[in-house]
């Protein structure tokens, strides 16, 4: 192993730290000593610019280690002279994001909402951040183009269960439907005709083909119609328009919340279901839920007021 | 001679030739890094934060998490909300180690084709959930969710849930004498509306009591796992003011 030099080789002047390293003569260059069946390797320098990057990624790693969070030592890791932290940067993007904001958003808290339309601008902002709320918070039940499913009421049409106002929207947004643990929620209940035994089979019959023939679905049956006025329509009208009062949709348009089949209305006669919508007043500020009243109403069924507060104490009492 | 027989020996050389040696030495480098980057994990005081409020599962809430893992929902879903804008804009405030602390294996995940459920805890109604998972279309059209339907009608078998709070005991969820023994008793208190919870709330602060499926007759598989998603994210009231100080003043991190 010691002495392997083949006997035909050129020994260079200075003697060969490795065996078998030989000046190789169409470059000029050593090989580094190794032989694999013939395949050496030229012992050439690193090239220049490599060596510089290594170095420069050795100091740029020991001035990491100074400046940011590095080395977990026995209590607690190294802080870094910075004293940045993630969630130190967080807190303050969050903080900067809030000053952005905060002119406009506090533009909306302060502004009585019936007055919000008067301000196109500040409208235009409203319905902005309330269609990015919106995406976020409410997508899940009503749909992205809010049209809503079943059991989910669509948004974007003129026919409101509890109000289309900007006001009755954002009531409606702040205290939920039916949300239990808030005390001002909206708040209605259908007997369970059916179910509880108020009236047998054979009567809602009769009432399911009375309230198809609100829509001119089916010929009108005076034994159905004498069972809703008794029972139905002080809630829904006597047309079968509805009552916001109580929430309660009207029967006599093409729009139903479960189903508009003879069978869907026969079973919500029977044994009726009850949305529950969240009261986001626990949950977002005033001027998020603002933002959202305006968006939805901006969606194509939002109505006007039917009357603007002219009380100057009412809305001062509004404001937060 | 001697130098360049000296040299064959030595360090370098041999360890290249010996695959053995080779193997041990590498072992002994990555050891290093392990020793440095990861032990003092264990020791150092802030990998897990002080916070109030982290309990154990209930064990129904256990079995739901149970189906979660079974079903493989972390292959889509991460339970770990990042201390960026966008995420605690969409999500809610970042996750905290505490809040996985009594997670065995963390759900984090890696994977988000469905969106992240740290906190998705009383973001939405039981009514809202039972439907989404029978038929995740029908609430939102453009999810590639499968559908778990079956769940519904999968009684949920908990015969051996105290066997499995055992287990997490003796991997350091400090679960209490009572709480192995009420085990099963436990389940039926938290979803069955006719069987009282009795100090369920006591040993278990927090926990919601309810039939969580819409089907009071049979505890399912579903109540389990709504049981679980309404907790999730929920123990640690991370919003408070107290909390928010603390979080903000800390270094090294």
């Amino acid at each position: 192993m010691a002495n392997d030099q083949r006997p035909d080789q050129q020994v260079p002047q200075k003697p060969a730290p490795h065996p078998g390293r030989r000046l190789d003569e169409p470059t000029g260059v050593h090989t580094v000593g190794h032989e694999w069946d013939g395949i050496e390797e030229l012992d050439n320098p690193m090239p220049r610019w490599w060596l510089w990057t290594l170095y420069a990624t050795i100091i740029w790693a020991v001035a990491y280690v100074i400046a940011y969070p590095a080395w977990p030592l026995l209590e607690k890791g190294t802080e870094g002279v910075l004293g940045w932290s993630s969630r130190g940067q967080l807190a303050e993007e969050m903080a900067a994001e809030t000053s952005r904001r905060s002119p406009i958003l506090e533009a909306i808290a302060m502004t009585p909402l019936e007055r919000l339309p008067e301000n196109s601008e500040l409208m235009a902002q409203a319905v902005a951040g309330g269609a990015a709320a919106f995406r976020v918070h409410c997508v899940q039940c009503h749909g992205a183009n809010a049209a809503g499913f079943e059991g989910f009421p669509n948004l974007t049409d003129d026919e409101w269960l509890w109000g289309g106002d900007l006001r009755a929207i954002e009531f409606t947004l702040a205290k939920g439907v039916r949300h239990p643990g808030n005390d001002e929620t909206r708040q209605s209940l259908m007997p369970a005709y059916g179910a509880s035994g108020i009236l047998d089979r054979g009567q809602i019959d009769q009432v399911t083909a009375h309230v198809l023939s609100l829509t001119g679905r089916g010929p009108a049956n005076a034994a159905g119609a004498e069972l809703y006025a008794n029972n139905c329509a002080v809630c829904h009208g006597a047309d079968g328009g509805g009552l916001r009062q109580f929430g309660t949709p009207s029967l006599n348009d093409a729009v139903w919340l479960y189903g508009d089949s003879p069978a869907a209305i026969r079973q919500q006669i029977y044994q009726p279901r009850h949305g529950v919508m969240p009261a986001w007043e626990d949950r977002l500020d005033q001027a998020t839920i603002r933002m959202l009243a305006a968006y939805v109403h901006s969606l194509g069924g939002g109505e006007d007021f039917v009357e603007v507060a002219a009380d100057p104490a009412v809305q001062v009492d509004e404001q937060p | 001679m001697t130098d360049t027989k000296k040299e064959a020996l030595s360090g370098h050389k041999r360890l290249e030739r010996n695959v053995t040696l080779l193997g041990a030495a590498a072992l002994v480098t990555v050891a290093i890094g392990g020793i440095v980057e990861i032990a003092p994990l264990f020791w150092i005081d802030n990998t897990i934060e002080p916070v109030d409020g982290m309990r154990p599962y209930t064990p129904l809430e256990q079995a739901g998490r149970d189906i979660y893992v079974r079903e493989g929902c972390y292959n889509c879903h991460s339970q770990m909300i990042r201390p960026f804008r966008d995420e605690v804009e969409r999500y809610g405030h970042y996750s905290l180690a505490a809040e996985s602390m009594y997670d065995h294996p963390f759900q984090w995940g890696s994977k988000r084709t469905g969106p992240d459920l740290a906190r998705v805890g009383g973001r939405y109604s039981d009514a809202w959930h039972v439907q989404h998972l029978i038929n995740p279309q029908s609430v939102v059209p453009e999810s590639v969710m499968p559908t778990y339907g079956f769940l519904a009608d999968t009684p949920l078998d908990f015969e051996y849930i105290a066997d499995n709070l055992v287990a997490l005991s003796r991997v350091g969820v400090p679960y209490s004498d009572a709480d192995i023994e009420q085990a099963r008793q436990d389940v039926l208190g938290q979803a069955d509306p006719d069987v009282p919870a009795g100090d369920l709330l006591d040993r278990y602060p927090g926990a919601q009591v309810r039939d969580f499926d819409g089907d009071p007759e049979t505890i399912t598989e579903m109540d389990a796992l709504v049981a679980y998603l309404q907790v999730l994210g929920t123990m640690v009231d991370v919003n408070a003011a107290a909390a928010q100080e603390v979080l903000a003043g800390e270094r090294g991190r």
